[in-house]
């Protein structure tokens, strides 16, 4: 740095103590790195920057070498990770653009805006890059119901996922919400959102052309969310609602708003790259920009749009106000660009241009309040290889060992209506999930079907994870969530094209945390590489704990396939009485880490369920063959609760019962076993035609076997005695509007 | 027939209504079906019907509707309206004619105070109108609702008048036709779902006919409506 500046930056007059550099989540030695890196100590504006920069949340430094693991590479990828969010090629001319993040953190303080917010972020992650959103998912997690703050929780992240997507006008069609103990201090919220861009017309945020404009646009900047990565960052104690102030609020109208400019604005060739603000706000999104071009950068702060008058320098860079974006314009189309955003009624600020330095200079009042080298900086971002152990394998759980209940019936009637697998329809009919009118598939099946309007295609959708398989064996747990997001798109004929992947888990300073993280995503790395599903996009979210104790490992994957006609798809509802049930897979009745155990019996223990890349890829190759063939008439997945919970699914949904009896084969294993246990690699599917189906397994060298049939007002279970519909329906519609007291 | 949707910032459903009224229409693929009005237009072209689509104008946030009843498209659409051009208000569209005084009454927050996104059965009271003409009166239609300010109410007086003047385009039912407490979502008043100006030129509706005019989302209950208004204008 020059010497002429160095008097104004020792005019901000900071004093940098020891505990303010803790306050801002340094440790001494990245305290350190940073003098190294300016050749000074930093003033307060600065420590700010390095702080927000080198954030866990920021930086993915306890991750970022396990991440490089992963397949991101493939036929149909057209960006990995490393952008705002990835981007597939779907044919005909098309792109799907989609990514899941988390906002945890600020959904447990402030549930309804924290939520909203998680929404408006990861929608602007996918229309930075010149996509329209068409689809939003929501994966939620929460902690026992019983726990006096899970029922607000549940109420306001729904409020706020519908508030805010409802009023932007993105249809959500599906996701996941469960309920466990692990996150009585810590729920878990990450958003999904998909898009569909023109291929040859994607976004990003590289900035190139020394001397051209940023420019800044959307709402002003506030005093919100100063800090919100640093807090992200963080464990929660009691203290954390005094953080309360660093949850940001969001807009929805403006970001409807900004969507539809940008579009606008995107359609001619003004933009030469753009970025949302997002974590750590104006600081992140220029730093990226010049630092992806390799450039540098010189902003005037005199000219950001602020919300309140006297706004420091501080809270400008890091204040982390929504619905906000950062470009850079063509010279000479700043004119046509700020008439666009005009139009739309927001802020369009030039607010600094391009340098060949390689710096950030940020200046205010014409002098310079902060100087930083943007490479060094971004390069030295701290990277860490904790420590981590393989975890011990958990002792095998012989079915035999699990007691049968005593009615089977009343079994499957306490799991269908029991907080994690009752019919999640409150929560799906707060959101607007037809907005669009391209839901060709709505919520309540395995996937969701978007169809790419104006087309006979669509895009499936589904999020999945198993945290009590990733608790007993993460590495199985990883790989499981992948083969299940993939089966879910299977299911209604669609075929699995990538994933995004939302890592949620606790302080990964404790080896305990980081070797399930290190698991994870081995076992993720291979179930995508076996699949063919490469990983496009992600998002890290760790230090998910309070006061010492971590969340059950959760890493969401959010999968994205394709369907050529929309006419061959199937749901999970029965469709006419009088035909075939066919399970296809095998069936061992795995019962570790089930929900029987855990729900009917009250236990978490035994292995996860093996998972069989290869008997997942020919399965599902299997059951989307046949139903893109039109050969069968119903399709679903098995998931938690297996068969039996499957079974009653279907039938609810379609309204139609069915006859089941255990198959000769199937003696050797216990009938409680048949029914709750928690194989993978299955599906059930409904046909006219048993012989040929049955021959195109065998063929496949898939096991099949028909199970049942179709019919009748109830479901009679092996050995037991029907159980109406309507008992059924009133178990599994009655809970979720029960608890939240409607 | 030519028709003109108009959009308002935060509007969210003016594309879905724009195809479902261009399949509508015999020869629209040509000419794109009906033309786009930005809101700050009170010079639009002269059309044979207004549509007025759903979402959440001006974010909703002073009140639904409030704001864009003040818009300069909108200064317009009441004065065409009031010299007979038909009017099609859905869901927020609603919310705005009720702010304009074109159709009586208002749009209150939905009972349970939640928003609801479903598919609800609505009765057609009659037949008698542009709009309705292709139904028979006492049909129950599976259309969605997507909406947090559907409750709509009106002085008792004022809900006897527009009973007796078939004022009443649709209920909410079950889907046999039956009226009951429980098939209306929002708690409306007599299971209002949709409303007539007294010349029937004007028609307000909470659910959104245009999310089911086509077979792959599910049902073509909402199809008729616009076949109708095709037919009647052309």
């Amino acid at each position: 740095m020059s010497e002429t500046l160095r008097p104004n930056l020792q005019r901000s007059g900071d004093i940098i103590t020891p505990e303010i550099v803790a306050e801002h989540g340094l440790s001494e030695d990245e305290y350190d790195r940073a003098i190294d890196i300016l050749g000074r100590e930093p003033n307060l504006l600065e420590l700010g920057i390095f702080s927000a920069m080198w954030s866990e949340h920021c930086s993915y430094k306890s991750s970022k070498i396990w991440l490089k693991t992963l397949p991101t590479t493939g036929p149909h990828v057209i960006l990995g990770p490393g952008e705002n969010a990835g981007v597939i090629d779907i044919g005909e001319g098309l792109a799907a653009v989609f990514k899941m993040e988390s906002h945890n953190h600020p959904s447990f303080i402030e549930p309804y805006q924290g939520a909203a917010t998680g929404v408006g972020g990861i929608l602007r992650d996918v229309f930075t890059m010149g996509a329209r959103p068409i689809a939003n998912l929501n994966s939620l997690r929460f902690g026992a119901p019983d726990h006096p703050r899970t029922r607000h929780l549940v109420a306001g992240v729904v409020a706020g996922v519908g508030g805010y997507g409802n009023c932007v006008g993105v249809p959500t069609v599906g996701g996941e919400v469960n309920f466990d103990p692990g996150y009585n201090g810590n729920i878990l919220v990450n958003a999904m959102t998909v898009g569909i861009a023109p291929k040859d017309r994607i976004f990003t945020s590289g900035a190139s052309g020394i001397g051209n404009s940023v420019v800044y646009v959307g709402s002003k900047t506030g005093r919100d969310g100063i800090h919100g990565a640093t807090m992200a960052s963080a464990e929660f104690d009691d203290e954390s609602e005094a953080k309360r102030p660093t949850v940001q609020v969001g807009d929805p109208f403006t970001e409807k708003l900004l969507i539809e400019a940008c579009l606008e604005l995107m359609a001619t060739d003004a933009i030469v790259a753009i970025q949302d603000l997002g974590a750590a706000g104006l600081t992140c999104s220029s730093f990226e920009m010049a630092s992806k071009g390799g450039l540098g950068v010189e902003l005037d702060l005199d000219t950001v749009p602020c919300r309140e008058d006297g706004m420091t320098p501080y809270e400008m860079m890091l204040s982390e106000s929504q619905e906000r974006m950062l470009m850079v314009i063509e010279p000479g189309k700043e004119d046509a660009a700020r008439a666009v955003f005009e139009k739309w009624d927001l802020d369009f600020a030039v607010i600094g241009h391009l340098t060949g330095s390689g710096r950030m200079v940020l200046k205010l009042n014409g002098e310079v309040v902060g100087d930083l080298p943007i490479d060094p900086l971004a390069e030295a971002s701290p990277e860490y290889d904790r420590p981590w152990t393989p975890l011990p394998a958990t002792a095998e759980l012989a079915p035999e060992s699990v007691p049968a209940p005593e009615d089977s019936g009343q079994a499957l009637l306490g799991l269908i209506g029991s907080p994690d697998l009752c019919s999640r329809r409150w929560v799906w009919e707060q959101y607007d999930h037809m907005v669009m009118a391209d839901t060709v598939g709505r919520p309540g099946g395995d996937a969701a079907l978007v169809r790419i309007h104006d087309s006979d295609r669509a895009l499936a959708i589904a999020t999945d994870c198993t945290p009590r398989y990733c608790q007993a064996d993460p590495r199985a747990g990883g790989a499981q969530a992948v083969a299940e997001a993939c089966r879910n798109l299977n299911a209604v004929g669609a075929q699995p094209l990538a994933i995004t992947d939302n890592l949620n888990f606790g302080n990964p300073e404790r080896t305990e945390i980081m070797s399930q993280l290190v698991g994870c995503i081995q076992g993720i790395g291979e179930a995508c590489t076996a699949l063919g599903t490469p990983v496009v996009s992600g998002n890290v979210s760790l230090y998910n704990e309070t006061n010492g104790k971590g969340i059950p490992p959760t890493p969401v994957i959010g999968a994205v396939g394709l369907v050529d006609d929309i006419a061959r798809t199937t749901g999970i509802a029965f469709q006419a009485a009088g035909e075939a049930i066919i399970l296809i897979g095998e069936t061992r009745g795995h019962l570790g880490a089930s929900i029987y155990l855990r729900d009917a019996l009250g236990r978490r223990e035994g292995p996860a369920p093996p998972v069989d890349l290869a008997a997942e890829k020919r399965n599902g190759d299997l059951v989307r063959g046949l139903i893109r063939g039109g050969r069968v008439s119903a399709c679903h997945d098995l998931a938690d609760g297996g068969l039996a919970v499957a079974l009653a699914e279907m039938a609810l949904a379609g309204d139609l019962g069915a006859e089941v009896e255990a198959p000769g084969d199937a003696s050797e294993t216990p009938l409680h076993a048949w029914l709750f246990g928690e194989d993978q690699a299955r599906y059930l599917v409904t046909t006219g035609d048993v012989g040929s189906l049955l021959d195109a397994a065998r063929a496949a060298g898939v096991p099949a076997a028909q199970i049942g049939v179709t019919g009748g007002p109830s479901l009679t279970l092996p050995g037991g005695a029907p159980i109406s519909l309507n008992e059924l329906r009133a178990a599994h519609e009655g809970w979720l509007p029960r608890y939240m007291g409607d | 027939m030519k028709a003109a949707v108009v959009v308002f910032p935060g509007s969210n459903c003016d594309r879905d209504v724009q195809v479902a009224l261009r399949q509508s229409m015999p020869g629209a693929a040509g000419n794109g079906g009906p033309v786009m009005v930005w809101h700050k237009d009170a010079d639009f072209e002269k059309v044979d019907l207004i549509v007025l689509p759903g979402g959440f104008s001006y974010g909703d946030y002073l009140r639904c509707g409030a704001m864009a009843a003040h818009s300069p498209a909108m200064t317009e659409v009441v004065r065409r309206a009031k010299s007979g051009v038909p009017v099609l208000g859905i869901c927020n569209g609603f919310q705005m004619l009720t702010e304009t005084g074109l159709l009586p009454g208002a749009l209150l927050r939905n009972a349970k105070l939640k928003f609801v996104c479903r598919d609800v059965h609505i009765r057609v009271e009659t037949s008698q109108s542009l709009f309705t003409g292709r139904y028979r009166a006492g049909t129950a239609l599976r259309v969605p609702v997507a909406h947090h300010d559907g409750n709509y109410v009106a002085a008792a007086d004022e809900l006897d008048r527009l009973e007796e003047r078939g004022q009443i385009a649709f209920r909410y039912c079950e889907a046999d036709g039956a009226i009951t407490e429980a098939a209306n979502p929002n708690g409306a008043a007599r299971n209002i779902a949709g409303v007539f100006n007294e010349t029937k030129t004007v028609l307000g509706l909470m659910p959104h006919p245009e999310r089911l005019a086509d077979p792959a989302l599910g049902g073509i209950d909402g199809r008729p409506l616009f076949d109708g208004l095709v037919e009647a204008l052309s």
